[in-house]
């Protein structure tokens, strides 16, 4: 317990990951929320490859989780961007109205 | 060492406590000050655990940009009253248990994996670029950054380029109503649209139509 290993952090990251799933499945009125969850797993992802980057005294780990920040980034630009177009054309962004594709 | 476990706690379990908060609060904005708390905890924890590059690059990217661009969309769009009640609607409560069950699943796999190096100890040997001692952090990142990793950090700034671009594309709007100069309009334009010669009768004069 008073030992901070690999473990830990991997459990950590373990935790957030599956609270990121949880929010995506559960939220049901607001497609923000959903996009934070996304950012939430990413985060786990980055925790996970900073850890290991640390314990095995590889450098390639933090290089990849710069590119990961990016990429979450670019990511967060471009879902807003679509929600914004969204709710100018269809006044609504509750995940429960946007069913378009259903047919 | 047993600093170091303490400040790894005090993180981690406001790191946790907000990740969940993110997800149940009620209110949008709240959810996103909750994030911000989460980035903040976690990138506490980058800079204890030796990542102080990433840590502050975590703090200036996400709560400095992404966090404020997630408040500046809830401000546009003005969800803020629109509560966030997943609990209460009934007619679409099925996918609680799903989404709980899936969860809980994907967790227990992590937790196998994470232990499963331990009765197998030589997948954890990585000898790729070994971090030098005596250098710092951001000097070491650098130095790989911008030799081995050249390419893939052009192709992540032109990433970049792209998602600037496509959130303009996806957002601007043409107004209606909006008087506004037209270079090419008045660059091509030509005499005979312009001017108008006549023949002015004596006595008579012409009637110049308004």
């Amino acid at each position: 317990m008073i030992e901070i290993g690999l473990g830990h952090y991997l459990t950590l990251g373990a935790v957030i990951f599956s609270i990121g799933i949880i929010g995506i499945f559960l939220n049901r009125k607001n497609i923000i929320v959903i996009l934070m969850s996304i950012e939430l797993i990413l985060l786990a992802v980055n925790i996970n490859l900073v850890s290991f980057s640390i314990y095995l005294g590889d450098l390639s780990g933090q290089v990849f989780t710069l590119f990961i920040l990016t990429v979450a980034a670019a990511e967060a630009a471009i879902g807003l961007a679509i929600i914004v177009a969204y709710f100018r054309n269809s006044g609504t962004i509750r995940v429960e109205e946007i069913d378009k594709l259903k047919g | 060492m047993i600093a170091h476990a303490i400040f790894f706690y005090i993180f981690s379990v406001i790191a946790v406590i907000s990740a969940i908060m993110v997800t149940v609060s009620k209110n949008t904005v709240h959810s996103v000050f909750f994030l911000i708390l989460d980035f903040i905890s976690i990138s506490c924890l980058f800079i204890m655990i030796g990542a102080e590059f990433l840590g502050m690059i975590m703090l200036i990217v996400y709560v400095g940009a992404v966090a404020v661009l997630f408040l500046f969309v809830v401000m546009m769009l003005n969800v803020a009253q629109q509560k966030n009640q997943w609990f209460i609607s009934k007619e679409s409560s099925g996918h609680i248990p799903v989404g709980l069950v899936i969860s809980v699943i994907i967790f227990f796999e992590l937790i196998i994996v994470i232990g499963g190096w331990k009765y197998k100890p030589d997948l954890l040997n990585s000898t790729n670029l070994f971090i030098e001692k005596g250098v710092s952090n951001t000097h070491s990142l650098g130095q790989v950054l911008y030799t081995d990793y050249i390419h893939v950090f052009q192709i992540s700034g032109m990433i970049l380029l792209i998602a600037m671009i496509g959130a303009i594309v996806l957002t601007f709007r043409q107004r209606e109503g909006v008087k506004k100069q037209s270079y090419l309009k008045q660059i091509s334009r030509e005499r005979a649209e312009g001017v108008e010669v006549l023949e002015v009768a004596s006595n008579r004069g012409v009637k110049i139509d308004d």
